[in-house]
């Protein structure tokens, strides 16, 4: 069998590691994040929705998901 | 017949001119009913990490439509222009947000807003094409600088966020509101409904409230009496109140007295 590589990333603060050659849209899609009520940032550079699904996530990568919540 | 008075920024009409923070509410059910019965059209909203580990926990866009309600992103939190230009270009990302609440802090203690940064971060969002509401100092010479580098609406505090101690400075309220032309919408500090309308009487646009509902005991009670306030506060303000005079004026005509 095929060793599958893992690769240590920072999502939201917290180190995880997921599958290497992962794109943002299937780490979104596996989070069960709702796409359409958040915004995804990777390295401080906002990343294009429509793009989602040819960015491939990298090692040491840091990636952010934000929504709305309640404030003042 | 009486005229409409809509609050008009960035071009866009709101036929309410009370604002409605979403923060601190006890539950996302009870802030939804309080928005409701406040009549307001805009409330803020605040950007943060979603929950990846509770997917189970409510989002906000579940409960308040912003179909419905035109969400006003804030940058509560941030202390510098990087921190507020990264926050609300997300804000953008999420759904096309334009119309946005600026905010950027300078004293843990007190949340003033730094407005040194506070007027770069306003001058480059403009650029970006925001339409930038500035939470802001109430110094008159500051709302000018933030009105030439674009901002669309300017928001003077009345007391230090959350502190409802209502308006503190009345004289350069009215300052700012005989220099501007902006919305000038008091944001942060009032405490009950009179403060609303007092704000009103002064002459400014709209009002933001957010903890003076969400930590009241009875959230929806004051939700409705604060949209009564502004209505209150605006046709006092409209109607041309009568001039102040030191000595009495009977109200029942002297003529004929028996």
């Amino acid at each position: 069998m095929k060793k599958i590589n893992k690769i240590k990333i920072k999502l939201n603060g917290k180190f995880i590691k997921i599958q290497d050659k992962t794109t943002l849209l299937s780490l979104i899609k596996k989070l069960k994040v709702p796409i359409k009520k958040v915004a995804v940032e990777l390295n401080q550079t906002i990343a294009n929705k429509k793009s989602l699904g040819i960015i491939k996530i990298k090692k040491n990568d840091k990636i952010e998901i934000v929504h709305f919540i309640g404030g003042g | 017949m009486k005229k409409i008075d809509n609050l008009i920024i960035a071009k866009k009409k709101f036929k309410s001119r009370l604002i409605v923070g979403t923060g601190k509410y006890r539950s996302m059910a009870e802030c939804a009913k309080a928005i409701k019965l406040s009549g307001a059209e805009i409330v803020t909203v605040a950007v943060r990490r979603v929950n990846i580990v509770d997917k189970k926990k409510p989002l906000l866009m579940d409960y308040i439509n912003p179909k419905k309600i035109t969400y006003l992103p804030n940058t509560a939190g941030c202390f510098n222009s990087k921190e507020a230009l990264r926050t609300l270009r997300l804000a953008r990302e999420i759904g096309g947000w334009k119309l946005v609440k600026l905010e950027v802090l300078g004293d843990k203690k007190t949340l003033f807003p730094d407005m040194i940064e506070t007027l770069k971060s306003t001058e480059a969002l403009t650029k970006e094409g925001f339409k930038v509401m500035v939470y802001c100092t109430d110094d008159p010479l500051m709302a000018k600088r933030l009105e030439n580098v674009g901002a669309c609406a300017i928001m003077p505090l009345a007391a230090p966020i959350g502190s409802g101690l209502g308006i503190q400075n009345y004289t350069n309220i009215k300052i700012i509101r005989n220099q501007t032309k902006l919305p000038l919408i008091i944001d942060a500090g009032l405490g009950q409904a009179s403060d609303a309308t007092i704000a009103m009487e002064l002459g400014c646009d709209g009002v933001l409230i957010n903890t003076a509902i969400a930590k009241a005991k009875n959230p929806f009670q004051m939700a409705i009496a604060m949209k009564h306030a502004v209505l209150a506060g605006r046709d006092s303000y409209l109607s041309g109140r009568i001039g102040k005079h030191y000595f009495a004026n009977p109200s029942s005509p002297i003529k004929d007295i028996i």
